[in-house]
């Protein structure tokens, strides 16, 4: 039989902005076999967790991944509370919650610009990263840092919501969604981007649920599943909102989940800020028995899993971290077959990887011919975008 | 300043390379080159190609997969070239120092030019940090 | 369905095969079986009663290698954990569930590789986080594994 044509993309490429091997197999312009290799960004996180104390493997989980790094110290915390059975003041589960939904807000903004991006739609990547700014502004006041928050610790919160920040992140959070209405509508009524993305990359229910799928991913295919209602932690089971779900699977939907979930966490910080209660937010907790726990948390790309075994010393016996990536990226194999090579790129984007937090990806065969390089990639995608916009002006 | 070096910094081309990062500082970079801080008016673009680039701007703790990479990365770039270790992982390895997959620090591995410490540096730390490398490589006279 | 329902319906199930089932909040419980019956659990809790694959997780402890495999029983935000311990410690073996979900596809290959435990019938065992120059026979998440000494950065 004759070899099929590969195409190596990466590790190093101008589409993601971390290190990642994605091997293509072609059969003209199909895709016929994907294989992929992590690793690049492997750290070794469990295994340093696993040399530092309970408080100090807070702020390494933190360092896991930029963009999640609410979701995997709440996960952490949460799986040391379910161990020692720590109680949680209310004022601080109400903090938790609005820093998490926050996060959410800029990491579903941060992937429509890159989905914007890649299609070679450079003004959705602009204004998407522009319109970001606010939340970080807000997050840079409430916890003094625009990433890596340092927000949560076992048994509460660091830094406390004061008076004075609540009018402040309520008038940012107005103008953010004025601007993300203009950005929805250019967005989801873009008859380019309906037919660039429309019917492209389908995960089907039954596939999801095979893989395991998480989060949007999952639930733009129907799986209606989400930690924060399903595994109520915070203050979700509090307040009220929407699980968004979408039944067609493709790229479309997972972006008008994502849009559409922005709005609903606008609508659950709305409601924390108006309830926060008064009170202590850390109950200071002061030993760690020895036992083992489990924290779930639901991180902007699905659920993040932390376990974490004690025998009763200082620091954790086992820290096992499974980020939401990790169980979403196998279902390449089931939406990369199939399709042309020039909408591979968007695909392998629509789930929102997050190799930090998988840590893990190939190197590049030098024995294959290479077909295209990344950025002929990039071109390829960008020029079936101007195609259909050349065909949609012709239609007018 | 010779004349590769006067023409380079007038209009630099910046690399982004991420060695095993935690994505912050990847976000933070592309954050400078977006609306709000716009490095793009100063001529400060973020190129696809390696080989294309004048500066490299290296983020997080080199693993032991990537350390080949760069260094192959770092032969391929027309000289003169300058890099940047961004944020506290690429100028010391951070926490990950005594990672069984971290290996050397970036500095052993390739010449660094300029460090932008922080977790991850700000923005404005990533625009002062440019300037003060285009005053440096200016100040080198002669060669 | 309440946690107490569904350990008693693995309970009713298996009956003694179960070493030990441990309630331990109301959501969460811990149940101990021998590594011969994983899969057939497994395809039980997966298929059966529709739980999510959470992930698996290795543990090094001094009895042997743990596997806890977590699943996720979301209508009622349950997370069982399933127990098998590996005595064996020089070369655990234990059969492959990826016959039963292809979510357990990447941790199985990440267990091999961090803990040198061989799925049998996984066919793609692959390394998937280690370079490819990474010693054979050095596990780095057991407890044994001593992170080599290589500060190069003289004073």
């Amino acid at each position: 039989m004759k070899a099929k044509p590969v195409i190596p993309i990466g590790p190093y490429h101008p589409l993601q902005e971390e290190p990642e091997f994605w091997k293509l197999v072609v059969d003209g312009e199909t895709v016929v076999d994907v294989d992929v290799r992590i690793g690049y960004n492997h750290r070794g996180i469990e295994k340093i967790s696993e040399s530092k104390s309970f408080d100090q493997s807070i702020f390494i989980v933190e360092r896991i991944c930029g963009i999640c790094s609410s979701s995997h110290p709440i996960a952490c915390v949460q799986a040391i509370e379910d161990l020692a059975g720590i109680e949680v003041p209310e004022r601080a589960l109400y903090i938790r919650t609005i820093t998490q939904e926050l996060e959410r807000i800029h990491s579903h903004m941060l992937w429509l610009g890159l989905a914007g991006h890649f299609l070679g739609y450079n003004t959705v990547f602009m204004w998407g990263w522009k319109y970001r700014e606010p939340i970080c502004d807000i997050m840079e006041m409430v916890t003094g840092n625009r990433q890596n928050y340092a927000m949560h610790k076992v048994g509460g919160v660091r830094r406390d919501i004061e008076k004075e920040h609540v009018s402040y992140i309520l008038t940012r959070l107005d103008e953010f969604l004025k601007q993300l209405d203009i950005l929805k509508g250019a967005v989801l009524d873009d008859p380019v981007l309906h037919t660039r993305l429309e019917g492209i990359g389908i995960l089907t229910k039954e596939a999801a649920i095979e893989y395991s799928a998480l989060g949007p991913t999952a639930r733009a295919s129907g799986y209606d599943i989400d930690v924060r209602r399903d595994h109520p932690y915070g203050v979700y089971d509090k307040v009220k909102w929407n699980v968004i779900t979408q039944e067609k699977g493709d790229v479309f939907a997972k972006a008008v989940v994502r849009i559409l979930e922005m709005y609903e966490s606008a609508r659950i910080i709305r409601q924390c800020l108006d309830r926060l209660p008064d009170g202590p937010i850390d109950s200071k907790p002061k030993e760690i028995p020895p036992g083992e726990g489990i924290g779930v948390a639901e991180a902007p790309r699905g659920e993040v899993f932390h376990y974490v075994k004690s025998d009763g010393t200082n620091s954790p016996v086992r820290h096992k971290i499974r980020a939401p990536t990790y169980m979403n990226f196998p279902t390449f194999r089931e939406t990369v077959i199939g399709e042309t090579v020039s909408d591979a790129t968007i695909i392998l984007a629509a789930i929102d990887p997050c190799y930090c937090c998988t840590e893990r990806m190939i190197v590049v065969d030098d024995s294959n011919k290479e077909l295209f390089r990344a950025q002929e990639l990039v071109r390829l995608s960008q020029e079936k975008t101007a195609r259909i916009r050349e065909r949609f002006r012709m239609k007018q | 300043m010779g004349f590769k070096e006067k023409i380079l910094t007038k209009s630099i081309y910046v690399f982004h390379l991420s060695s095993g990062s935690c994505n912050n500082c990847d976000i933070e970079i592309l954050d400078c080159l977006t609306p709000r801080f716009d490095l793009e008016r100063f001529g400060i673009v973020l190129v696809g190609s390696i080989k294309h680039a004048d500066v490299l701007l290296c983020t997080g703790s080199a693993n032991r997969l990537t350390i080949p990479r760069i260094k192959k990365l770092y032969e391929q770039m027309p000289k003169p070239a300058f890099v940047i270790a961004y944020g506290a992982c690429g100028s010391s390895r951070g926490l990950f120092k005594d990672s069984y997959n971290t290996g050397e620090p970036l500095d052993e591995i390739i010449p660094v030019d300029a460090y932008i410490p922080g977790c991850p540096p700000k923005p404005e730390a990533t625009i002062g940090a440019l300037v003060k490398l285009i005053g440096k490589i200016r100040a080198k006279k002669g060669k | 369905m309440t946690i107490d329902a569904i350990v008693k319906k693995i309970n009713d199930r298996y009956g003694d095969r179960i070493l030990k089932s441990e309630i331990k909040s109301s959501k969460r419980a811990y149940i101990d079986i021998y590594p011969k019956d994983i899969v057939d659990v497994a395809k039980y809790l997966f298929k059966e009663l529709g739980m999510r694959f959470n992930i698996a997780s290795a543990v090094d402890d001094f009895d042997g290698i743990e596997i806890l495999y977590h699943f996720a029983y979301d209508a009622s935000g349950v997370i069982v954990t399933i127990r098998v311990i590996l005595k064996d410690k020089d070369n655990p073996h234990i059969d492959t569930i990826t016959t039963v979900t292809k979510a357990a596809w990447w941790i199985e290959r990440e267990i091999h590789e961090l803990f040198g435990v061989e799925f049998d019938g996984n066919e793609d065992l692959r390394p998937l986080l280690l370079p490819d120059d990474w010693p054979k026979g050095v596990y780095p998440l057991r407890k044994n594994f001593v992170v080599p000494k290589r500060d190069s950065r003289k004073a």
